[in-house]
């Protein structure tokens, strides 16, 4: 197990220096002049170019960019904004706002998720079955935005049970709207996956031994059938956390929140390479160890799953 | 069957708790603003993320602007209606010359940190903004005062100076300007965020400056956090006329101008100076807002650029067909929702020297006139309008060309860029392949702000290519002229070549449509689509 969750660590690093390379070749190699639209309607002055230009060492070549901006990335250093700003510290407060936000939408996705499948995988066909198939269907046909300003249009504004957007502090309280609507599409996957998985390993050898054993009914279903059933569906909250953490540009948006996804979403606006490069080389870190987390867990899980 | 009925209950159960958890305020709807004004009240605007530092003189975009309007006063202001200018720090700006300006300033104004307004906190500020290796966004606003060459000389060069050889000391409140050729909107000018003062602690740590900025407005610094707000209080020793009349201003950053809206909409934000596409849509904010709706006028113009560069355009019969067959009062009414009106001149209205109806004939929808004048200039292929597509631009656009479209009897294509930064790339690189948006807001009230940078040869935004060496000689001649009067006649004159030649098709004038929570009494719309703080009353 030890040697397994080294091994994992060492791929890391390759894949982190290829990942951030290609990240950032694609943000500053952009075909078009970088500073075309940064000031308005006329272009920005020469001496504004050459800071600028001097500040991100764009007169160099790619390569030497790229490896001067993981020298300071790696002594911690993210860099500055075009307005000043050190990613660093816009990263930090951004960051708990989204996870905060992201385990919110796994936690509620997980719960009411996992609860239809398992109910409507136990009961078999029927009137639920059938309520829980639609109403997936319907939340997977909807785009997130869809969701999220009729959330907001319906609760905030016909009927003011919340506020429009969340404040500075973004406290759970106000987070539970926006973590719903983020977490929606992924419910309806996480519904239909975990029903499938159950309703398959329900008729498996083990679970057949397990209720002739005698076992009670409970242990059955919440230890044996259970356990090995979750199995694709934590590889996909476990991957889902990673993209909720990049992909919630929408609702925070929406919401306004100012959570990491806002933050790429202004810095691609205001072509801020410095800001996206940083932002997104986090996630790809956030990534690459929720999939060591989710592969660890699989040997937790099931027992026939061993790492040496 | 037990174990699913649990399951069932635990899934109401979280349902339950999302709902209970999610209770906050709001209470919606409008209503009339009376009562009496609370003069320690609080005011939150919506804002954006400022894109640059925040000094005067690096801060030319609505974002940092917002902020940085309420903490720096500069020699002048505008009156927010009709945008005349009126001395603020400066106690008298003389000049026999147009050339040469004496500025004598009040005594008695202080920094926020409490060191007093001298003349030397101009010059050293605007030494500051005209010098290369700061890299300033506002330094071409130097350019006009004598030795700013030397601090920039251009790409590729090293600047030979530190300081500008037009400014010159002449005592604790008193400094004389030389600009290196007369210009006499120079006065209109200085009224601008870049020519404000800087305290002397800004030269000894910029960088701590910008994370604090000190100014000497009615408003100083509190707090900011970048994405979220920037926090400001009333600066109580403020001297100047335009004092406010509450305590707190909050700039409240939002990815989404629809989320602020929701919030105004639901009074947790007190003033927007914009609408989003979906509320001006089939002229919702109408009752949705009703008496909280705040009506200005924006300095700006908006235009259609039609290139001489593109083979068939350099055409003055397309240029009148175009212009004839584009329908202003119907798409300004059903497309724009009234947020807009015709234009008929090159220049805003509002603006002295504004004449309505330059344009004349070529301004008045006439399809059959159009079609005439499109015979004549024996054009053939297809019309195109380009522009960025965000931000509402599209659509009248697209009604444009339909316009001309039915009138002409010719194509005529929409040709969308996805933000303004690849459309201006594309007309700054003189790569339109038809005509294109030229939108205008004018940096400063004056008719030369609508002329020089657009129509002027080789011009920073002159998009057409327009060169016309009588416009040149013109601009020249009215720039040195030291009267003001004759000088807005001689603009005037230019505008009437313009006219002639059709290098930009006026097409529509922006109102400025926007909106205030039903806790402020008052606001009002400056003409550069600012909130005019000075306005603003809270209730108690």
């Amino acid at each position: 197990m030890g040697r397994y969750v080294l091994r994992r660590l060492l791929q890391l690093i390759p894949v982190f220096i290829g990942s951030t390379f290609l990240i950032y070749a694609l943000v500053w190699a952009l075909p078009g002049d970088p500073f075309a639209g940064k000031c308005g309607q006329r272009a920005c002055p020469q001496a504004y170019v050459d800071m600028m230009t001097a500040k991100y060492n764009l007169d160099d070549s790619l390569i030497v960019q790229y490896f001067k901006y993981l020298g300071n990335l790696l002594s911690g250093d993210f860099g500055e904004t075009f307005s000043g700003n050190a990613i660093g510290e816009m990263i930090a407060d951004a960051a708990p706002i989204t996870v905060r936000l992201a385990v919110i939408a796994v936690v509620i996705e997980a719960i009411i998720g996992i609860g239809a499948g398992i109910l409507t995988a136990l009961r078999g066909k029927g009137f639920l079955d059938n309520l829980v198939l639609l109403s997936t269907l319907f939340l997977i046909s909807l785009p997130v935005f869809v969701t999220g300003i009729v959330a907001q249009l319906l609760l905030a504004g016909e009927w003011g049970i919340i506020n429009p957007s969340v404040s500075a502090d973004a406290t759970v309280g106000e987070l539970m709207v926006p973590g719903f609507v983020l977490g929606s599409l992924s419910m309806a996957y996480i519904a239909r996956l975990s029903r499938a998985s159950i309703s398959e390993n329900r008729r498996a050898d083990f679970v057949r031994t397990a209720i002739a054993k005698g076992q009670p009914n409970r242990r059955v279903v919440g230890v044996h059938l259970l356990r090995a059933s979750v199995i694709p569906v934590i590889t996909f909250l476990g991957t889902d956390l990673g993209a909720l953490m990049g992909g919630a540009i929408v609702t925070e948006g929406v919401f306004n929140i100012n959570g990491l996804g806002g933050l790429v979403f202004r810095g691609i606006q205001q072509k801020d390479g410095a800001t996206v490069t940083g932002i997104v080389v986090l996630l790809v870190i956030v990534y690459l160890l929720m999939s060591l987390v989710v592969d660890l867990m699989y040997a937790v899980l099931d027992p026939r799953i061993r790492y040496d | 069957m037990r174990r699913s009925r649990w399951v069932s209950a635990a899934v109401m159960v979280t349902s339950a708790a999302l709902l209970l958890t999610a209770c906050g305020g709001g209470t919606g709807g409008s209503g009339a603003a009376t009562g009496a004004v609370d003069p320690d009240g609080k005011v939150s605007v919506y804002g954006t993320e400022p894109q640059n530092t925040l000094i005067p003189s690096n801060t030319n975009e609505l974002g940092g602007s917002k902020a940085m309007q309420a903490m720096f006063s500069s020699l002048i202001e505008y009156r927010s209606d009709t945008g005349a200018p009126f001395n603020l720090v400066a106690e008298s700006i003389t000049t026999s010359d147009a050339k040469v300006y004496d500025v004598k300033l009040k005594q008695g104004w202080k920094f926020h940190d409490g060191t007093e307004v001298k003349a030397k906190n101009f010059v050293d500020a605007w030494n500051y903004g005209a010098y290369a290796p700061n890299g300033q966004q506002n330094i071409d606003f130097f350019g006009q005062i004598e030795g700013a060459d030397a601090l920039n000389p251009g790409e590729g060069k090293q600047p030979t100076a530190d300081k500008l050889s037009g400014l010159k000391i002449q005592g604790d409140y008193e400094f004389q300007v030389t600009l290196s050729a007369p210009f006499s909107v120079f006065l209109a000018k200085i009224g601008y965020l870049a020519f404000a003062p800087l305290p002397d602690v800004f030269f000894a740590d910029p960088k701590a400056f910008t994370e604090h900025p000190i100014g000497n407005g009615p408003m100083k610094f509190v707090s900011r956090t970048p994405n979220v707000d920037i926090k400001m209080t009333r600066y109580d020793e403020y001297q100047g006329e335009d004092k406010y009349k509450f305590k707190d201003l909050e700039v409240r950053i939002y990815t989404s101008q629809e989320t602020a809206y929701q919030d105004l909409l639901s009074n947790r934000l007190d003033f927007i100076e914009t609408l989003p596409p979906s509320a001006t849509a089939g002229g919702k904010y109408k009752t949705e807002l009703g008496d909280r709706i705040v009506e200005g006028h924006l300095l700006g113009i908006s235009a259609i650029s039609v290139p001489y560069y593109v083979p068939g355009y350099d055409n003055l019969d397309l240029r009148k067909a175009i212009s004839l067959a584009i329908n202003r009062d119907q798409i300004t009414k059903t497309v724009m929702n009234d947020t807009y009106v015709p234009a008929s001149s090159w220049v805003s209205a509002g603006i002295e020297g504004y004449r309505p109806g330059v344009c004349g004939e070529f301004c008045t929808y006439d399809p059959v006139k159009a079609k005439d004048y499109f015979t004549k200039s024996g054009f053939t292929g297809k019309l195109t309008i380009a522009s960025n597509a965000d931000g509402g631009r599209k659509e009248p656009l697209v009604a444009a060309c339909n316009s001309i479209k039915n009138a002409l009897g010719v194509e005529c294509d929409f040709l969308p860029s996805t933000n303004l930064g690849q459309f201006r790339s594309i007309v700054v690189a003189k790569k339109l392949t038809g005509m294109g948006r030229a939108d205008w807001a004018a940096d400063y009230p004056s008719i030369e702000n609508f002329l020089n940078p657009i129509y002027k040869t080789e011009a920073s935004s002159n998009d057409s290519g327009y060169s016309n060496p009588a416009v040149d000689e013109l601009l020249k001649t009215a720039d040195s002229t030291a009267d003001k009067a004759a000088a807005v006649k001689l603009y005037q004159q230019v505008e009437d070549l313009v006219a002639k030649d059709l290098p930009q098709i006026p097409v529509w004038d922006e109102k400025g449509v926007g909106a205030k929570s039903n806790r402020l009494k008052s606001a009002k719309l400056d003409f550069g689509r600012y909130a005019d703080y000075s306005s603003i009353e809270v209730i108690k």
